[in-house]
Order: structure tokens, then C-alpha cells, then sequence
């Protein structure tokens, strides 16, 4: 064991690699520099951002989480507090404290703010939520949301309601995505090879030994659940900076859904799996999109009609879960090739089949 | 007392409609573990395999022109194959899965018939008058209650006891049954896994049909997404009442059905709006209180 290199010295290449294909990334969005393409960019590194926060729980501990967009609802709706002109909270946001009101902060204290808020809301409902494992505990986060967007969508005088929240200051440029898709991929991967995120991957893959040999597991948890919770946040922070409107329904199901088949799509159980289930499905849907708009080719010009772009990702996501059921990476972490026999990221086969 | 009358007869049609809809969920779940996340969008479909495909905003009523006798079993038929055909186009790729990814794969599915059903008829809702007569609300000891909502309540009844026959009485139910509690063991004593998972898949269908035509009846429009919410109580509720226990899941969606009525009108004005979010508070408790549910199966525990 002694002239074993340590963990981190075995799989410092696995986060260096997400950067680099990040990187590829944002010097498109500098080659290309248009409006359009660089917004393109900035919805692949928020989701990545969101995914990557879906990882830290849902991948490291084995329990499906339907809750976590809660999360990014309230760290939207938590910069969109503090960014806003004062004359616009007054006019539409009465309930806010004064303090509130009467102050505007640069969107970068509301990223941290964002954080901040939905992290601990995540430790509050981890602490109640996490002693519970299997389809209850999904079902639990999934309540969570629930309650999270039924408040969200009534109490008028500090969400607006049902109306969206306009006047969000909007950030154009990319950098700042960049650099905070950058840094969530970190924290993951220092959560994933910390002694905390190997206990809780150890109770993922054999929970009875896991807990016999001394890990908390409600513990661990719940502190994967709080850090996801607060990339979440930061998550729904940059998306509210991204479009400058927010509204409840953004955060229900249709966000929930598509973060989730990502993950599930890349290989939930390694954080190579969720940065590459985002960036490749959401090449896909893009491709989708400026098919459904029309192309050129040859002269002529062909559109698909409305709708056949869902109908393609729908059956691009079954059709590589029936070839590859645990992923595109099949929960490996990606490597340089001479690690290849650390056997990191070599997935275990799951213990039970049946339980989920 | 008449007040009360109200609220038991609203108590027991939404419970209905939801325990409907956890029964469809649960009977795959016992069979194969698949959370069906599809289930919503057969509903939906059964309901639109009424109408003409267009995308005008005015429907035109195809099949739902049918006398009711015929018009009844179509839906059903319709709701049974796109159930059993989804379960031999995907699912049973997905038999050793695990349930993440069967989930996901079910989910992909629903999102692929629901823009299967926008690109042939548009996202608007559509009104469609189906049996509206029943609607109309009558008088019975002074609670006005629509023979829709006392309809609901019998057929749902009628639905539970034909399938409660079927699933002890007859050689399909038993093996059904079996599977359900120990799949491969049932196997191993000679049930057929393709018939049985493909029963369940019918039988699930048919129950997604069902609670199309109820719940088209009640709201007169059809909307693609008319389903979503109703899966997503009805899932709730196959959890509560416990994993691959159907009397459970049943009993649960009663229990959700009566949950939200009765806050309905317990809750101050102010705190109305928020209703579903006590609810969704109180499956949270019950979650905590009975984490494998009200009648967990003793297939559901985790062994060690």
C-alpha cells in the first residue's frame, strides 16, 4: 500500500480533461462571437453547471434526486432579489424586506448570495430528508420541489407569482459561465475524491459494508446533498443573469427531466458522464434546432415540422440507453490513457439489481 | 351534513382519478420495477385517439362520434396497445437495467408521444363535449353533485373489483401476482415473463384509458398535457401506499384524493393557494413516519 500514489496523483487528468473540453468550448464561442452562438454556449455551460450539481448527489450516493431544480428556483429568484433596480422591486416585488428594496448588488454578490441560500436550504430539507434512501427518498426531493414551486408560484408580493420576474440584469458575455462551470467541475471532482464523497461511494456501491465499516451515511449524504444544493443554486443564478426573466414553472419538471436524462444519458455515476451528457446531448438538441429552422443544402431548403426536434432527442436518449443502459461513458471517469489501470472509475456492479 | 356530503363525494371522485392512475402505475412496477413516467402521456393519448389529427384550434371529433358502447372499449383498445407496444418497442430492451435508467427511458418515451401528439394537434387546448350532460349537477340530500362525480366514484369501484377478481381468481392474475412478489422465482416455476410483464403493460393501459374518459368528461378540453399531473400524484401515491403493493397504491390515492379536499376547505383564504404544497408537505411526513410506504411488500425490503 505504501508506494501506492495517492488519489489525487491517479486521477488528476479526469477534471484537467472536462476543462480542456470546456475550454474548446468557450474559444468557440470567442472565434465565432456572435450573439447567438455565444448564448448557445452560455445554456451549455449553465447546464453543465446543473448537471455537474445533480452529479455530486445523485451520482456519488445512488439516490435519484427529482428535488434539486427546487434548488436552482430559489438561487434564481434569490439574485434576482438583490440585482434588481430598487424601482422595479417597489413597484412589483412589495413584500421584499427593506433592505432588499432599497439596495442593488453587482450580480456577482448575487451568484454568491445564490449559493449561499440554496445551499442551506438544501442542508435544511437534507437534514430531514436524508435518513431516507431508495425510490422514498425521490419521491421525498420530489415533495420538496413541489412545495418549492407551489410557494414560489402563489406568494405574490415577494415572487410575483405567476407573472415572471422581469429586469433581471442580463450578463452577455461568456467568461463568467466559463469560469463558474470550471469551478463546479472542481469542487465535484475535490468532493468526489474527498474522504467524505469515497465514503459516500462506497455506501452507493455496498451499503451494509459500507455503514460496518463505520461510514455515516445520513451524514455523507447530506453533505453532498448541501454542496449539490448550492451548485444548484448558483446554477439557477446564472441562468436568471442569462435570460433576465424568471418565472416558477421554469424550474418544474421540464428542467428537472432534461438535467436528469443528461446525467443519466452521459453515465451517472462518474463526473465525465455529466459534463459529457450535457455538451453531447445539447450539441444534438442544437443540431435539432437549426434543422427545424431549415438548412440549405444544394438549393434547396429543408425544415422538420414542429415538434419532430423533441421526438429525435426523445428516441436519441432510448436509443443510447438501450446500447449503453449505464451511459455514454459507462460511469467511467475519462483518463489519460496510461492511468487506465488505477481502476478509477471502473464501475462495481450494483449490489442489488432490484432495490433502487 | 350536507356540507359534509359535498366534500365526501368530492374526497372520494378525485381519489378515484388518483388511485386509478396509481394502480396503472404500480402493476408495472411490481412487475418489471419500472417507474412508468410514460403513464401520463398514454392518457393523454387515449384521449386524443378521439379526435381528427389537425392542428386547428377547433377539434374534430373522429372516434368520439362513437355510440358510448363502442366508443368505451375502442379507448380502452387504444390505451392497451400503445401500452403493450411501448413495452415491445422499448421497455423490454431495459429488463436488466436499473431503475435510473429504465426511468429515464420511460421518460424519453412520454416526451416522445406527447410531441408525436403536438405535432399532429397543436399545444392549444382543445374543448370536446363528451357526455356533457353528466355534469350537470343534481341534487342529492342537499349536496349538489354532478352524476359525473358519482359515476367516477361507481365505475372506479366496479374497475377495482374486476381487476381484484382477476388478479386472485384467474391462472393469469396468479401468475401475475407472483411475479409481482418474486420474479424470478416465478419464472423459475414455469410463468412466462413476456406474457405476464405484457398483461400488466395492457392492464395498465386500460386503466390509463379509464381515467382519460373520466377526466375529458369532467374538464371538456383535451390538452397534451392533461396527464402530467395526475402521473405525478399518482406516483406519489404508489410510493406511499408502498411499492408493488396494489391495495396500497389504492388506498394512497384515496388518501391523496381526501388530503387535498379536505384542505381545501380547512385552510384559511389566505393559505388556500398554497394547498398543494401542504399536501406535498404531508406525503413528506408520511415519507418519514413509514419510509417503505403504508403496506410495504416484503419484495420491497432491502436484503442484505
Amino acid at each position: 500500500m505504501a508506494d501506492r500514489p495517492s488519489i489525487l496523483a491517479r486521477t488528476w487528468t479526469t477534471p484537467v480533461i472536462l476543462i480542456v473540453i470546456l475550454g474548446v468550448l468557450q474559444l468557440a464561442a470567442l472565434a465565432v462571437g456572435s450573439g447567438p452562438f455565444n448564448q448557445t454556449i452560455i445554456e451549455i455551460f449553465i447546464r453543465v453547471v446543473l448537471v455537474v450539481g445533480l452529479f455530486v448527489f445523485i451520482g456519488n450516493s445512488g439516490v435519484i434526486s427529482f428535488g434539486h431544480i427546487g434548488f436552482t428556483c430559489l438561487g434564481a429568484y434569490m439574485t434576482a432579489w438583490l440585482t434588481m433596480l430598487p424601482a422595479i422591486k417597489k413597484s412589483k416585488l412589495k413584500g421584499l424586506p427593506d433592505i432588499i428594496l432599497d439596495n442593488k448588488l453587482a450580480y456577482g454578490w448575487g451568484l454568491l448570495a445564490a449559493v449561499i441560500f440554496a445551499g442551506l436550504a438544501a442542508y435544511a430539507a437534507g437534514k430531514v430528508l436524508m435518513r431516507l434512501s431508495g425510490i422514498a427518498a425521490s419521491i421525498a426531493t420530489f415533495a420538496v420541489l413541489a412545495v418549492i414551486i407551489q410557494v414560489y408560484s402563489n406568494w405574490d408580493s415577494v415572487t410575483g407569482a405567476q407573472s415572471s420576474v422581469v429586469g433581471i440584469p442580463i450578463v452577455r458575455v461568456v467568461w463568467p459561465y466559463f469560469l463558474c462551470a470550471i469551478a463546479v467541475v472542481l469542487v465535484a471532482y475535490a468532493h468526489q475524491i474527498s474522504r467524505s464523497g469515497l465514503a459516500l461511494r462506497a455506501a452507493r456501491d455496498e451499503a451494509t459494508a459500507a455503514s460496518a465499516s463505520g461510514v455515516n451515511i445520513p451524514r455523507e449524504r447530506l453533505i453532498a446533498f448541501t454542496i449539490s444544493g448550492g451548485i444548484m443554486g448558483l446554477g439557477g443564478a446564472l441562468f436568471a443573469h442569462s435570460v433576465g426573466v424568471v418565472t416558477p414553472d421554469t424550474f418544474y419538471l421540464g428542467l428537472t427531466f432534461i438535467t436528469l436524462s443528461m446525467l443519466v444519458v452521459g453515465g451517472m455515476n462518474s463526473l465525465s458522464g455529466a459534463v459529457l451528457g450535457v455538451v453531447i446531448l445539447s450539441i444534438i438538441i442544437q443540431l435539432l434546432r437549426w434543422m427545424e429552422k431549415g438548412v440549405d443544402i444544394g438549393g434547396a431548403s429543408f425544415a422538420l415540422p414542429l415538434g419532430v426536434q423533441e421526438i429525435a432527442i426523445g428516441v436519441v436518449m432510448i436509443v443510447i440507453l438501450m446500447y449503453r443502459p449505464s451511459g455514454l461513458t459507462k460511469n467511467r471517469e475519462l483518463v489519460w490513457p496510461s492511468n487506465k489501470l488505477s481502476g478509477w472509475g471502473k464501475p462495481k456492479a450494483p449490489a442489488d439489481g432490484k432495490t433502487v | 351534513m350536507t356540507a359534509l356530503l359535498q366534500v365526501l363525494f368530492d374526497a372520494l371522485s378525485l381519489g378515484s382519478l388518483y388511485a386509478l392512475g396509481a394502480l396503472g402505475i404500480a402493476l408495472i412496477f411490481g412487475v418489471m420495477r419500472l417507474v412508468n413516467f410514460a403513464h401520463g402521456d398514454y392518457i393523454a393519448f387515449c384521449v386524443f385517439a378521439m379526435l381528427w389529427p389537425s392542428i386547428d384550434a377547433a377539434a374534430i371529433v373522429f372516434a368520439g362520434n362513437l355510440p358510448t358502447v363502442i366508443l368505451v372499449p375502442f379507448i380502452l383498445a387504444v390505451g392497451a396497445g400503445l401500452s403493450v407496444l411501448s413495452e415491445i418497442v422499448v421497455f423490454r430492451r431495459f429488463r436488466n437495467a436499473n431503475p435510473a435508467t429504465m426511468m429515464i427511458a420511460s421518460f424519453a418515451l412520454g416526451f416522445v408521444i406527447k410531441y408525436f401528439l403536438l405535432m399532429l394537434y397543436s399545444s392549444r387546448p382543445k374543448s370536446i363535449d363528451l357526455w356533457s350532460s353528466l355534469t350537470r349537477q343534481i341534487e342529492i340530500a342537499g349536496a349538489r353533485i354532478p352524476p359525473l362525480q358519482a359515476i367516477t366514484i361507481g365505475v372506479t369501484i366496479v374497475i377495482l373489483v374486476t381487476l381484484t377478481v382477476f388478479l386472485k381468481r384467474t391462472r393469469f392474475g396468479l401468475e401475475m401476482r407472483a411475479a409481482a412478489e418474486n420474479f424470478t422465482m416465478a419464472r423459475m416455476l414455469g410463468v412466462r415473463a413476456n406474457r405476464v410483464i405484457m398483461l400488466a403493460f395492457a392492464v395498465s393501459g386500460m386503466l390509463a384509458a379509464a381515467v382519460g374518459l373520466i377526466l375529458v368528461t369532467q374538464t371538456g378540453t383535451v390538452d397534451i398535457n392533461m396527464g402530467a399531473n395526475l402521473m405525478l400524484v399518482a406516483f406519489v401515491a404508489t410510493v406511499i401506499g408502498g411499492l408493488g403493493s396494489l391495495p396500497g397504491a389504492v388506498l394512497a390515492g384515496y388518501l391523496i384524493g381526501a388530503a387535498t379536499v379536505i384542505m381545501q376547505v380547512v385552510l384559511p383564504p389566505d393559505a388556500r393557494p398554497f394547498r398543494d404544497a401542504f399536501v406535498y408537505g404531508a406525503v413528506i411526513v408520511m415519507l418519514i413516519w413509514r419510509p417503505n410506504g403504508l403496506f410495504a411488500s416484503k419484495a420491497a425490503k432491502q436484503r442484505v
